[in-house]
């Protein structure tokens, strides 16, 4: 029970939070402020939980559950298992980090501070829940309502097409939630069915999730996917992420593909494999598909990239064909790369999209061709953004690599095809990082946001130089800061994920049998 | 000589009917108590002085609400079941108990909005529309109307309304009290007779109320006689199925209908014939799906007090009406019918869906969605089950009270001209009037149905109840429908929150406390309702109908 009340804690302390900084209307300062420390206090919690949490015993801890609406037999329940509890650990570490970054950042007129806070803190409150929630309705609850203050942070202080970007966002994900809430009312049904008495928990669900007719599974678990593949985005369901992620103020954007995302990840994990089974292995292919086709074509969009935002939205298309090529290739390995691979993408992404961040603070540009020769002025600046991309192409002693490399080779004894295909991915990340470092870090000063007075003023290089680094001056204290926790988790987990996967595992384990596969025998080709 | 027998078999009847049935007073009570106001209003618009005609006309409307309200708790408390009163006429039972508390909160609401008279000096109403604004007539009704003690300014019409409160024009309560007991009666009405005289009680006074808008007067006009002609339409068709049915069953009480449908060899024609007519008459009250034409032109033209009266509780009415004659009258036949059902309520949802797309006015919009929303009722409806009928109450008292602030909020925003109903004057209200514009946008999120408010709860409870008795594809489509009219909800929120306000747009004013009361609870009950829903479902869930 103690568990419990940290976990409504963890839930219940950013939304707070964020109602009281929403007050401070007049002091952004203080608002600021209060808004960082509820962050760092929610953080404080995770680590709490973290440690409260025992990966050897049960599946779901923390558990508090209170009758909540009996006439739909939805109950207010909370708990994690080894995956929630990482990616609330991944929350709470971003949260405040995202508000370091904005600190400075210059809001569109008529905005404050304290609304901009606020929504990020009750964004992180329904984040949490949509993680800690153990009773599906409660799930959907939170999945849907993460989207009001999801859209007015796009909306409200966002770049110049924020309207469309937020519009489009929205509607996406209420369309893909709304066709999910026709699956939430079935399961009920179903359930009510099976036992008599229509239930909305998890653990009961899958306990009956067998005895579900597979026709039925089918498509109840097409319900659940359009709307999870929405949100994680898969191919072709995509396209409002480069919008929004382009649109939307950095710390939003970080939020956005590091954490918002993963929801529809964690969706496919805990929902749509233990509750259908035997859909999600008959569709199997059909997600392997569209996976595999998303980081192929994911890369290659994010190789034509010209604007630096839309480039990180569009290696988040590919990194998330990687997570479902990890989930829908039912083993262990596999399982364990894919929940890998949700915290790293956030770490080693959200470090990308804050550097990039910082990039465009300083020459006020989104377009890759405005830079050349950044790295001269701001070699630090240069060199986080080298660590950044390095991380995201998984070089081997980053984060990533880890996750890559236990997807790529646990998905291959049972779908070879799919795992080669996926692995030219690499080469095109390779690619599409090292391509944009060249252009916009390396080489002679060039481009019209180092150079701002343009070609005239290069006949005299020593001032251009000297007003161009003047433009550039390399990261302060407080962007050091920003990015030192992400660059520490870079190299501790890329050499000791240890820790992590111990956490992971036993629920890993638990969703592999609850899917009915095995781990296929090494060699002899699958099972 | 059978004929002969016939005959005076009749008059027996007749004899015995002729004796006073038995009445359960404590049943009917809530409804007696709302005719008996609305009669005191008549008499204290007939004989108290004119300046204290407002307060008198306010208590006696509140009081008159509060007592019904009263009795209805003495008699639930009593723990009387279904009862059946007036010779089987009408069924004060679960639903109809269900319904009369939501007409009487929602009728609060609505009278608070009407008694209003800081926002618009002197009213949303006049006398006597037709007279064209600034003519001598027009002003004669003005001074007539603020006659004060001290006398009127000479001369000066618009100099004398900085001076203390405009009185304003009061008829507008004695109509609204005997609308509401027609609402009540309709929800109630055991046989189709007196469902028809209750319709016509309940639409008679609205037909007036439509036209008093004291702004845009002809707008207002137009829309009574819109509303007068086409519900006149609609009433003939009740009518005719009434007779129909009465020529298939021998009666025209529910219960008999049901009886005499349950295997006989009686004329399908005439039964289908009938509840097709029946269903037109009803639908159309309920604004549904393709017998809504009127719907958007009256929600416009209508003062805006009026029109939330009409889009809460006519809707609550004339589904209560539905449900029961659905579920009392018709149960067994229910496989023949619910075919068209499905395409009313499909071609409901998306008329009100798509068209609100292209609205640009809030009321029309607000209309378009109303009609969409019904569409969602009417699957729920449409669900013979416990919990589809639950689900249906459910619904209409979340929807009820979230409309009923939104044309509440609707009131507030306005310029010189009166209310600023067009969408593009809504731009930037976030900036102008932070709280406003958050009420709105939250009622704004309801009506869309996202979680944490009571249109989500509602969506869910009539959605399941629909998906559970077997309408799955219906289900599907209501949800897609909901999507793409999520979508004119969003425009509005786009424009108050992200777009930079006009130059010279309107001013929101302050509400006085009439309209200030409305609006919070309605606001309040969206989110309870939200949030701890349980207790409203449980009492939507208390009993089935009686016949």
């Amino acid at each position: 029970m103690a568990g419990g009340l940290l976990l409504l804690t963890l839930l219940l302390a950013p939304l707070v939070g964020g109602l009281v900084v929403a007050t401070m209307r007049a002091a952004p300062g203080a608002a600021k402020a209060t808004a960082l420390l509820f962050a760092l206090a929610e953080l404080v919690l995770a680590g709490f939980a973290w440690f409260a949490f025992d990966p050897g015993a049960g599946r779901l801890q923390l558990g508090l559950s209170v009758e909540w609406i009996p006439a739909f037999g939805a109950r207010f329940a909370l708990g994690v298992d080894g995956i929630a509890l990482v990616m609330i650990a991944l929350v709470g570490v971003l949260v405040p980090i995202v508000m370091g970054a904005s600190w400075e950042e210059k809001l569109p007129e008529g905005r404050t501070a304290a609304g901009f806070y606020s929504l990020l803190l009750i964004t992180e409150s329904m984040l949490v829940g949509v993680f800690a929630a153990t009773d599906v309705f409660l799930f959907y609850l939170f999945f849907e309502v993460m989207l009001v203050p999801m859209y007015f942070l796009i909306g409200r202080f966002g770049g110049p097409r924020r309207q469309y970007a937020a519009v489009k966002f929205f509607l996406y994900s209420l369309f893909g939630g709304l066709v999910m809430l026709a699956s939430v009312v079935g399961v009920f049904v179903v359930s009510s069915e099976q036992l008599g008495q229509g239930t909305f928990d998890w653990a009961t669900l899958v306990t009956i999730a067998d005895d579900v007719p597979e026709s039925t599974q089918m498509w109840l678990f097409l319900g659940f996917f359009l709307a999870f593949a929405i949100k994680a985005p898969l191919v072709p369901l995509h396209t409002w992420l480069p919008d929004a992620g382009a649109e939307a103020p950095v710390g939003v954007g970080v939020l956005l593909v590091g954490v918002l995302d993963k929801v529809g990840t964690f969706g496919f994990l805990r929902y749509c494999l233990p509750l259908f089974p035997d859909a999600s292995r008959r569709l199997a292919p059909l997600v392997l598909a569209l996976a595999v086709v998303g980081i192929i074509y994911g890369a290659l969009l994010a190789v034509g990239q010209s604007d630096l935002k839309r480039f990180v939205a569009y290696t988040s298309v590919a990194h998330f064909g990687f997570i479902a090529l990890g989930i829908f290739a039912f083993s262990t390995q596999a399982h364990a790369g894919a929940v890998l691979y949700m915290i790293n993408h956030g770490i080693s992404t959200g470090m990308l999209f804050l550097v990039v961040g910082m990039v465009m603070a300083r020459g006020g540009s989104r377009l890759i061709a405005d830079y050349g020769g950044v790295a001269t002025l701001a070699p630090v600046l240069g060199g986080m953004f080298l660590l950044a991309g390095l991380s995201s192409l998984a070089l081997p002693g980053t984060n990533s690599f880890v996750s890559e490399f236990l997807v790529l080779v646990g998905s291959f004894p049972r779908q070879p095809v799919f795992t080669i295909v996926a692995t030219c991915g690499i080469i095109l990340a390779a690619l599409y990082v090292l391509w944009v470092y060249q252009r916009v870090m390396t080489g002679p000063l060039r481009g019209a946001a180092v150079l701002a007075d343009g070609p005239g003023a290069a006949t005299d290089p020593d001032t251009a130089r000297g007003r161009a680094a003047a433009r550039f001056p390399d990261l302060s204290v407080r962007e050091v800061a920003v990015l030192a926790p992400l660059v520490a988790l870079i190299l501790v987990l890329g050499f000791y994920p240890q820790p992590v996967l111990d956490v992971i595992n036993p629920s890993v384990t638990a969703t592999l049998s609850e899917v009915g596969m095995t781990d296929p025998v090494t060699g002899s080709g699958g099972n | 000589m059978l004929a002969v027998q016939q005959i005076s078999g009749a008059g027996q009847v007749l004899a015995q009917r002729a004796q006073l049935p038995a009445i359960d007073y404590g049943a009917l009570a809530p409804l007696l108590v709302i005719l008996g106001a609305a009669c005191v209003a008549v008499v204290v618009e007939a004989f108290v002085p004119r300046p204290a005609r407002w307060g008198a006309q306010v208590a006696v409307t509140v009081l008159g609400l509060a007592a019904a309200g009263a009795a209805l708790g003495v008699h639930l408390s009593s723990g009387a079941g279904g009862v059946v009163t007036l010779a089987g006429t009408v069924a004060v039972d679960g639903p109809a108990l269900f319904l009369w508390g939501t007409l009487l909160a929602l009728g609060l609401g609505s009278a608070l909005l009407i008694a209003d008279r800081t926002v618009e000096p002197g009213g949303a109403f006049v006398a006597d529309a037709a007279v064209r604004v600034g003519t001598a007539q027009d002003r004669a009704q003005n001074r007539a109307q603020r006659a004060q003690p001290g006398g009127t300014t000479p001369g000066g019409t618009r100099a004398a309304a900085a001076g203390g409160h405009e009185e304003m024009q009061t008829e507008v309560f004695p109509l609204f009290l005997f609308s509401l007991a027609g609402m009540m009666a309709f929800t109630a009405a055991n046989d189709l007779l007196t469902m028809f005289v209750a319709l016509e009680v309940l639409s008679l006074p609205l037909y007036l109320m439509c036209g008093l808008a004291r702004r845009r007067r002809l707008l207002s006009q137009e829309a009574a006689v819109k509303y007068f002609l086409l519900g006149a339409f609609a009433s003939a068709f009740f009518l005719y199925g009434v007779a129909l049915l009465y020529g298939y069953a021998g009666s025209v009480a529910l219960a008999d209908i049901s009886q005499a449908s349950a295997g006989t060899d009686r004329s399908d024609t005439l039964l289908f014939g009938g509840l097709a007519m029946l269903v037109i008459g009803l639908m159309f009250k309920a604004s549904v799906g393709p017998f809504h034409t009127w719907t958007p032109d009256v929600y416009q033209g209508a003062p805006t007090p009026v029109t939330a009266f009409m889009a809460a509780c006519t809707k609550v009415a004339a589904f209560g009406a539905i449900l029961r004659v659905l579920h009392v009258g018709f149960e067994s036949t229910s496989w023949t019918w619910r075919g068209v059902l499905w395409g009313i309520a499909i071609a409901s949802m998306v008329i009100g869906a798509i068209l609100g797309l292209t609205q640009t006015d809030v009321k029309r919009m607000i209309a378009y969605s109303s009609v969409a929303h019904a569409g969602f009722i009417l699957v729920g409806a449409m669900a013979m089950t416990p919990d589809g009928l639950s689900g249906t109450l459910f619904y209409l008292l979340a929807y009820g009270f979230t409309t009923l602030a939104a044309f509440g909020v609707v009131t507030l925003v306005r310029d010189a001209e009166g209310e600023s109903t067009h969408l593009s004057q809504w731009a930037g209200l976030a900036k102008r009037s932070p709280l406003t514009a958050a009420v709105f946008g939250f009622l704004l999120f309801a009506l869309a149905g996202i979680p944490l408010t009571s249109g989500f709860t509602a969506k869910f409870a009539v959605f399941s109840a629909a998906l559970a008795d077997g309408m799955a594809p219906l289900v599907v489509i209501a949800l897609v429908a909901s999507a793409v009219a999520a979508f004119f909800y969003l425009r509005v929120v786009v424009l108050m929150y992200f777009s930079e306000p006009a130059a010279d747009g309107p001013t929101v004013s302050v509400p006085g406390g009439f309209t200030t009361a409305a609006i919070t609870l309605g606001v309040v009950v969206t989110l309870l309702l939200g949030v701890l829903p349980s207790f409203a479902l449980d009492w939507a869930a208390l009993g089935g109908f009686t016949s």
